[in-house]
């Protein structure tokens, strides 16, 4: 961990009954609220613990409204906490903001560059502010232009630039003075397939340089494509908190596992179901599908299973569970 | 510049300059859009009330010299007010570009105390520019005496400084859909009761009127313009402008920074 001057290296951040109330008067917001006289109380995070660790790839999944922003907005240092603590390194977010802007990078939910400035102008004066030298500032952001394909937009005016490349710019703004921590709001929304597909390239990119990466999204796909370990929050409460493969298996039903035998597969299912780890069977013509805790484990049993029954296997297809069945049992609502 | 890193405790500097810097790299660059939204409709006035009526003789051409300080002050104190308040509002309504800024690691204080100082410069820039012109327009001044420069730079700075503040107190209370209201609302009343185009003394006639204009800091720069560019004739203490102005700076500061603070943070 880093002492309070040194910003170099990486580190993680932490949550502790991390607690957010909004006070709004009069005008009907949604969440859960309670009427207290004019105001109205809403409850965007409920006693959030977290902690992420120094050089992880983290992901907050959740559906919109689940106090993701909130979340983001507290470790950023731009919405205060109502109770509970929170830190970046060793900083606290309430007593020393400064110290934790020094540390992070945020891209936003959507592209606010200046824009009265160029696109070289963003960078230069985003490490100006955090008082990187002129040079080291001038051959960062020409690396960084590269990195994010948009060095031939250098002297454009940010207005000029499509969704994708302002995206790519904030995330390049981001890294100018080297933050020790990235964060992300739903970075990928609004950008094509092909967008999408070559900011995940840059996010693992720089994953790879050791830097915490800590990104919201209610894609289950790019949660479980990019992140070590994800947090499932709703309505402010943490649900769940795994890799996304341990969080598979704990979706209901486990792996499925298809076996495409040699004749009617109803006389299996019996003798499947009992195997150990097999949590049902059921058998569709000359189908045999099981939901295994651990998918890859239950396939010898169930081949000597259909051999015993008289059986040929003549094929096997495994289906692994995804977050969002695990999502839809957690919650009981689908993300969207 | 060297490639040496910055310690911890000069980065409010640092960051400081560097958000100056920024105000005034754009600013030069909308110069010509800046000078004319601030200072033509000072400068249109000069024309009609500085030279076409003391020529018509509707007005008396002695009127001038009470004219060129309201105007100077007028175009002081609206420069400072809209270069800070208007791309306030755009910052914090719609375009959230300042968030940029609220993440720079300095003290949210130190934010908008850079804009208050961007917003002074802006309006000195305006000032400067009018000065010359209109005396042109206007012909000689005979009262017009530029003897008493530190006068004249304690009036601009604090004139400056108490609008560029309730630029902060505007620009953060503001909606976008009301910046039309904030000019004829806020903003015209205080041109014309700011005793800019006459002298506060003048005002004696309609006491209770005297007395209600008090609240306006422009009475206190136009009043001020008067006592350090035209000595001679009837104005305000120049101490006690200085004071009122120190006041009004005071108070509009504490009020925009909370304010302020409020929009930035949730």
């Amino acid at each position: 961990m880093t002492s309070g001057s040194s910003v170099s290296g990486t580190a993680g951040v932490r949550t502790t009954a991390l607690r957010k109330v909004y006070r709004t008067r009069g005008a009907l917001r949604r969440g859960r609220s309670g009427n207290t006289g004019n105001a109205r109380e809403i409850v965007a995070l409920e006693g959030l613990d977290l902690e992420i660790r120094a050089g992880e790839f983290f992901g907050l999944l959740g559906p919109n409204g689940a106090g993701k922003t909130t979340t983001i907005g507290i470790l950023t240092t731009r919405v205060f906490p109502t109770s509970g603590s929170a830190t970046v390194g060793n900083a606290d977010v309430v007593s020393a903001p400064v110290d934790v802007r020094r540390r992070i990078g945020v891209v936003p939910q959507r592209p606010n560059p200046d824009r009265a400035l160029t696109v070289r102008e963003n960078l230069l004066f985003h490490a100006a502010y955090f008082g990187v030298p002129g040079a080291t500032a001038r051959a960062r952001a020409r690396h960084l232009l590269e990195l994010m394909e948009i060095a031939d937009r250098g002297d454009a005016k940010v207005d000029e630039l499509s969704g994708g490349q302002q995206q790519r710019l904030m995330i390049a703004r981001a890294l100018m003075h080297e933050p020790q921590v990235l964060f992300l709001d739903e970075p990928t929304v609004g950008l094509d397939p092909h967008a999408r597909l070559a900011l995940w390239t840059v996010l693992r990119a720089l994953h790879d340089e050791g830097r915490t990466v800590v990104m919201t999204t209610h894609y289950m796909e790019e949660a479980d494509r990019l992140c070590e370990r994800v947090a499932i929050i709703d309505r402010g409460r943490l649900l769940a908190l795994d890799t996304p493969a341990q969080l598979k298996s704990q979706a209901p039903g486990g792996t499925l596992v298809e076996l495409m035998l040699d004749g009617e597969a109803a006389p299996v299912t019996a003798a499947a179901a009992a195997l150990p780890g097999v949590l049902r069977a059921e058998a569709e013509r000359a189908i045999l599908r099981a939901y295994a805790a651990r998918g890859g484990e239950a396939i010898p049993g169930l081949i000597r299973c259909a051999e015993q029954a008289g059986r040929a296997v003549r094929d096997i297809h495994l289906a692994p569970p995804s977050l969002e069945t695990l999502f839809v049992s957690l919650t009981g609502r689908k993300l969207d | 510049m060297t490639d040496a890193p910055v310690g911890p405790r000069a980065l409010p500097f640092v960051g400081f300059a560097a958000l100056l810097r920024r105000d005034v790299r754009v600013a030069r660059r909308e110069l010509p859009y800046f000078l004319t939204r601030t200072t033509l409709q000072p400068l249109l006035f000069v024309v009609v009330f500085g030279h076409l009526l003391p020529r018509m003789g509707f007005v008396n051409r002695a009127y001038t010299a009470a004219l060129l300080p309201g105007i100077l002050g007028i175009s002081l104190a609206f420069s400072s007010l809209q270069s800070v308040a208007l791309p306030m509002v755009a910052d914090f309504g719609f375009t959230k570009e300042i968030e940029d800024r609220l993440l720079a690691p300095v003290a949210d204080w130190i934010v908008a105390l850079e804009k208050v100082v961007s917003g002074i410069l802006q309006g000195v820039l305006a000032a400067l520019f009018v000065l010359p012109i209109a005396r042109l327009i206007m012909g000689p001044i005979p009262s017009l005496a530029l003897g008493h420069p530190l006068e004249v730079l304690a009036v601009t700075v604090l004139g400056a400084a108490s609008f560029s503040t309730l630029g902060l107190v505007l620009g953060t209370v503001i909606q976008g859909q009301q910046i039309g209201l904030m000019f004829s609302i806020v903003v015209a009343p205080m041109i014309m009761f700011g005793c800019a185009y006459y002298p506060w003394t003048g005002l004696a006639t309609i006491p209770w009127l005297q007395y209600a204009v008090l609240v306006n800091p422009l009475v206190y720069v136009s009043e001020g313009m008067r006592g350090a560019l035209t000595p001679t004739l009837p104005h305000m203490p120049v101490p006690a402008v200085l004071a009122a102005l120190t006041l009004v700076t005071g108070l509009l500061w504490v009020a925009g920074l909370r304010t302020f603070r409020r929009r930035a943070f949730s």
